[in-house]
């Protein structure tokens, strides 16, 4: 029971992570993102290859960090993928989302999203294979920390929840203390307002995917670090991650942080009920019971 | 020849059978403008209906009911109204992001349960025990396939002639009004939500009749055929025939499903063997560009869509 609950915390932050810049996004350009998650899997990608190249020209620094796995080289090659994924992010939506949202209407987004999460995680497959890579080919025994109740912690998980909660801190500071996220809010509440007020509105977009894109990255690689790196990982994560956003309500960053633990430990607790099988369909039952009960979520506010 | 032409009415049975299912998707998003972003759960579950109802009972599973062939199809329609009634109440009162979401949520539920409720579909190893109406008094698989394919036929031109009359109908009109301009629609006294919801159901069970008529075709079922690459299908050949319009949802269908066909049979020929696996992989990509290349540069399709003008022509225009 205890061990299901820590469990899904565990996914839980991975899940907020993906959410929170999801979240964004769709309450800036009010489309349903389903490329999304393939942030995820560049960012996994991105870092394994960084991860290769330290390994190989700076091999002094690719020793485990005390009882992780993680070693130096793949700390430093996260933050490498963070950046470079946020500058994927933008540079998709300058190349194709940008060019449909300044004709069409918000339905082409939705489907073209579609179109471009295809691609994405077509091409990855293309250039990595299908099957799966793993970041160390070291195996990590998780630790128990008690053994009735029986529970057991992978020093690597715990890094990525502490991670994820430093990561959402800093965003925290960065929305509620700096020009910018005032910015940000003005332009999600009224873009034509915002840009009268001298806010640059596609400087306040760029911004945004890069911070999801980065989110998204840091989320893959966490991901990554405990399965395995395959290139379906966003086809795997990408309805979890819609069932944190409708749970904490669409646009509210805290309601993502929020909704993608309560995502991640109904998932895991739902196995105590269903056969394990039956997993993938859970975030679906959540967006079904959010929607019967509270259709706007925790934090969200109607807007049509 | 007897070979060329058995493939061709193959090839068409299917493709047909796929354009039912975007004249459903038309009357969706189209037509009403709903984004329905799982088409193969709503074409599955008139399949999985129509072998329920209309196969022989099996040992280790329930369902069989060995029901007469049209009341199976019908029951598989309603199976599938049913699923789209219930998504669509809960979601089609709130923003666009809920259907869309919503339903591709249904898809990959569907195909779970599909997969792991073995007891009632057979799980990963599909459904079977279907017997296809007159093929033993056909006899000769050669001119049941040419049979089937004239009733594939019928019933397109069947959902054909029906959308047509509706979208040109009353009906019709409400649905281009609040698709254009909801506000506008509601304060003339009509209820969108409601209109909304019979428009998504209606699309759904055509789809339903699609998915029935694959089942028939095989006579068999499995996870395979939900997937949802089906869904990216159907979008394709809608987007390329162009939204709003039903000949173009046909012509898609056909040209889409000839583009999918022949891309895995060259890739097949031409490709080394380590790359054949990655098949899939290549068409999939295929389609996806298809979808974005589409969405950019000719959003309306190859043929746009009409002005549908509703009222009896006897008025010169402009009066």
């Amino acid at each position: 029971m205890i061990q299901y609950l820590v469990d899904g915390v565990l996914v839980g932050s991975i899940l907020s992570l993906g959410a929170i810049g999801l979240t964004m996004v769709m309450h800036m350009l009010r489309f349903a993102n389903f490329s999304h998650a393939e942030l995820l899997s560049i960012g996994a990608y991105s870092a394994l290859v960084f991860d290769g190249v330290f390994s190989a020209v700076l091999p002094q620094i690719s020793a485990s960090i005390g009882p992780l796995s993680l070693t130096w080289a793949l700390l430093l090659s996260i933050v490498l993928a963070m950046a470079m994924t946020g500058l994927s992010a933008v540079i998709i939506d300058w190349l194709i989302f940008k060019r449909i949202r300044d004709k069409g209407d918000a339905l082409s987004m939705v489907f073209a999203s579609f179109g471009v999460a295809l691609i994405i995680r077509n091409v990855i497959a293309l250039i990595f294979g299908l099957k799966t890579h793993l970041y160390t080919q070291d195996i990590v025994f998780a630790v128990v920390i008690s053994r009735d109740p029986l529970l057991m912690v992978k020093p690597d998980q715990v890094f990525g929840l502490f991670a994820a909660l430093v990561i959402m801190l800093v965003l925290h500071y960065l929305l509620s203390r700096t020009t910018f996220g005032y910015a940000l809010r003005a332009v999600a509440e009224n873009p034509s307002l915002a840009q009268v007020s001298g806010i640059r509105l596609s400087r306040v977009v760029a911004i945004t995917w890069i911070i999801g894109g980065a989110l998204a990255a840091a989320a893959g690689v966490f991901y990554g670090l405990n399965n395995q790196i395959s290139p379906v990982i966003g086809k795997d994560l990408v309805l979890p991650i819609f069932a944190a956003t409708i749970v904490g309500g669409i646009g509210s960053v805290y309601g993502a942080v929020l909704g993608g633990f309560i995502v991640g430990i109904a998932a895991s607790m739902a196995l105590l009920i269903l056969p394990s099988g039956y997993s993938p369909a859970v975030p679906f039952l959540i967006i079904m019971a959010v929607l019967l009960i509270r259709p706007n979520g925790l934090f969200g506010e109607a807007r049509t | 020849m007897i070979g060329v032409i058995s493939y061709l009415v193959f090839f068409s049975t299917i493709a047909s059978i796929l354009a039912i299912a975007v004249l459903g998707l038309n009357l969706q998003w189209g037509n009403t403008g709903l984004f329905n972003g799982g088409v193969a759960a709503f074409f599955g579950a008139g399949a999985y209906g129509m072998i329920l109802l209309g196969g022989s009972a099996q040992p280790d599973r329930i369902g069989g009911f060995d029901l007469f062939y049209p009341l199976a199809l019908i029951g598989g329609m309603l199976i599938t109204g049913v699923l789209a009634c219930v998504v669509g109440m809960l979601t089609l009162r709130l923003r666009h992001d809920y259907l869309a979401i919503a339903t591709f949520g249904v898809a990959v539920a569907f195909e779970n349960v599909v997969r792991n409720a073995e007891g009632l579909t057979g799980g990963a190893k599909g459904m079977r025990g279907f017997v296809r109406p007159f093929e033993a008094a056909v006899g000769n698989p050669f001119w049941f396939n040419i049979l089937y394919f004239i009733f594939v036929v019928a019933a397109l031109v069947a959902v054909y002639l029906f959308l047509e009359k509706l979208i040109r109908s009353p009906f019709g009109r409400l649905l281009r009004a609040i698709r254009e301009d909801e506000t506008a629609a509601q304060s003339l006294g009509k209820n969108p939500s409601r209109i909304r919801l019979t428009a998504f159901v209606t699309g759904s069970i055509i789809m339903g009749l699609a998915g029935g008529l694959y089942g028939t075709f095989y006579a068999f079922v499995s996870p395979q055929d939900v997937l949802p690459s089906l869904t990216f299908q159907i979008w394709a050949m809608l987007i390329v025939g162009g939204a709003g319009n039903n000949r173009g949802a046909i012509a898609g269908a056909f040209l889409i499903w000839a583009a999918w066909t022949a891309s895995g049979w060259v890739l097949s020929r031409v490709a080394p063997v380590d790359v054949q696996i990655y098949l899939g992989t290549l068409q999939f990509i295929l389609i996806g560009t298809i979808i974005v290349g589409m969405l950019m540069w000719r959003p309306q399709g190859l043929m746009p869509e009409k002005l549908v003008l509703s009222q009896s022509g006897d008025y010169p225009p402009g009066e």
